[in-house]
């Protein structure tokens, strides 16, 4: 499957995402979530201090799920620069930030990627990285990243959309699950997973369809049953995301014909409670070029900090973006339906 | 418009308390208590709901807990197997009175 991109898709222009998730206000009976906010006295949303530096070190991957929302793929070219990542590296070194959260695309394609990680952990900062879990086998020279891994004590955060290999393989493509199972069986037998190795993995649930996750911790542990009695795999937690109406899901959408019905799934599940705990508060991402953005969906609709004053990372400062006011579209609904969604799963404890 | 089955009006279900607001408060409020995680898992339950709404031939249910029992990750066996186990009995039941059929058919025969 080519990107979005490649296919020269009308979606792959971020304008034209973003006024399908315009018209849907006028149009339907989805209120702008803008006004949403406003009404329940949340206006201006802002951050409220940086805690997770995230880093999007490009879009190329060794996979073409069809939910991306990067719409990332073999054929995207675009990859961060060592020049860009030591102008993060000295944003980060005079800051208190202390996670830098590494993202993609497969981050590991990033020829400086184990450099980065390397330089990050010389600063004291806890490193995750996004892992796809393939990438691994995807070649000789990804076999050893486990052992990388665990010598920086990266936290490892990997998707699985559904623990069996038809609904994993139908959203992320043949053969996943199985080379899926066996990463993770490599990571739990240097200690990932495992009580005690104080080596973190965590998994990530998106649901594979229009439709939206149950509780978090009903499907933990339905995961945690399968994974265990059927592939002998341990995980630490579970974080379950909602996909988001944008690039390739809202392609999908489009195409299923649930684009509609599925955002007012999403606005029908709004949580006020969820509003204070969104990611973009205490996240600052980073785009390929070094451009700052709220979070790394803003960066895939390319809505830069702030409102027509781009910043780029060689300008960090970390007083103005403390408190930045945070750019919200109609996409934002994604983050506060149920008990939230954000990088880190939930953002409430629901009853 | 078919004025029967309208998956649009299950939207509109919350609207029974306009005629009876008391009534519809007990009923939600209720239906809410029921499902919630108990002796059996709230998933269990929704797989309960979706056999029952086979069984009771409700399009609105079907719709309902087709997509609660997704989002609470069972696969798609577990979902046919729910439904076979509804229409196994509602299969039971129609043949089970079979005995009373016989039982009738012997009373009149030599
Ligand atoms: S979802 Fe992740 S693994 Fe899949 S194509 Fe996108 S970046 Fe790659
Ligand atoms: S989509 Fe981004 S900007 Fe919008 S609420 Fe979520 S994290 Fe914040």
């Amino acid at each position: 499957m080519k990107s979005l991109l490649a296919q020269q898709h009308i979606l792959s222009n971020t304008s034209e995402q973003m006024q399908l998730l315009e018209d849907i206000v006028e149009g339907a009976s989805i209120p702008s979530f803008k006004e949403k906010l406003y009404m329940l006295g949340f206006s201006p949303l802002r951050a409220s201090g940086i805690e997770i530096f995230q880093v999007n070190v490009g879009k190329m991957c060794n996979q073409t799920c069809k939910h991306c929302h990067v719409d990332a793929g073999p054929d995207r070219k675009e990859i961060m620069t060592k020049g860009t990542m030591e102008l993060c590296l000295s944003a980060l070194k005079n800051s208190t930030i202390g996670t830098v959260d590494l993202t993609g695309g497969a981050p590991e394609l990033n020829p400086n990627f184990r450099w980065f990680v390397e330089e990050c952990v010389k600063l004291g900062k806890k490193v995750i990285d996004r892992c796809n879990l393939t990438i691994i086998y995807a070649n000789k020279k990804y076999h050893d990243l486990p052992e990388f891994f665990a010598a920086h004590r990266v936290e490892v955060v990997s998707s699985l959309p559904f623990y069996n290999a038809d609904r994993t393989d139908r959203q992320r493509g043949e053969g996943v699950f199985d080379i899926s199972v066996k990463a993770l069986q490599r990571l739990n037998s240097i200690g990932y997973g495992m009580k005690g190795s104080g080596l973190v993995l965590n998994l990530v649930y998106n649901p594979t369809g229009a439709f939206l996750s149950s509780s978090q911790e009903v499907l933990a542990a339905q995961f945690r049953k399968v994974l265990v009695e059927e592939f002998g795999i341990h995980f630490n937690n579970l974080y379950a995301i909602t996909n988001m109406p944008i690039s390739r899901f809202l392609e999908f959408l489009l195409r299923s014909g649930n684009y509609e019905s599925y955002m007012e799934k999403l606005v029908n599940a709004f949580n006020p409670a969820a509003v204070s705990g969104v990611m973009c508060r205490n996240t600052i991402s980073i785009g390929w070029d070094g451009y700052l953005y709220d979070c790394d969906f803003n960066q895939m609709l390319d809505l830069k900090i702030s409102n027509g004053n781009p910043m780029h990372v060689r300008d960090f400062n970390t007083q103005f973006l403390n408190d930045r006011e945070i750019i919200l579209s109609q996409h934002c609904y994604g983050c506060t339906a149920g008990a939230g969604s954000s990088c880190g799963g939930e953002v409430v404890k629901v009853a | 418009m078919n004025p029967y089955y309208n998956a649009e009006d299950l939207k509109k279900f919350g609207n029974i308390s306009e005629y009876d607001k008391p009534l519809a408060e007990k009923f939600f409020s209720w239906y809410g208590d029921v499902f919630a995680e108990g002796a059996l898992t709230a998933r269990e339950k929704s797989l309960i709901a979706l056999a029952v709404s086979h069984a009771v031939q409700c399009p609105y249910c079907i719709d309902a807990y087709s997509e609660d029992t997704m989002a609470k990750g069972c696969t798609e066996e577990q979902m046919m197997e729910a439904v076979h186990v509804a229409a196994a009995i509602r299969g039971g039941a129609s043949l089970v009175h079979a005995t009373q059929m016989m039982n009738k058919v012997k009373e009149l025969t030599m």
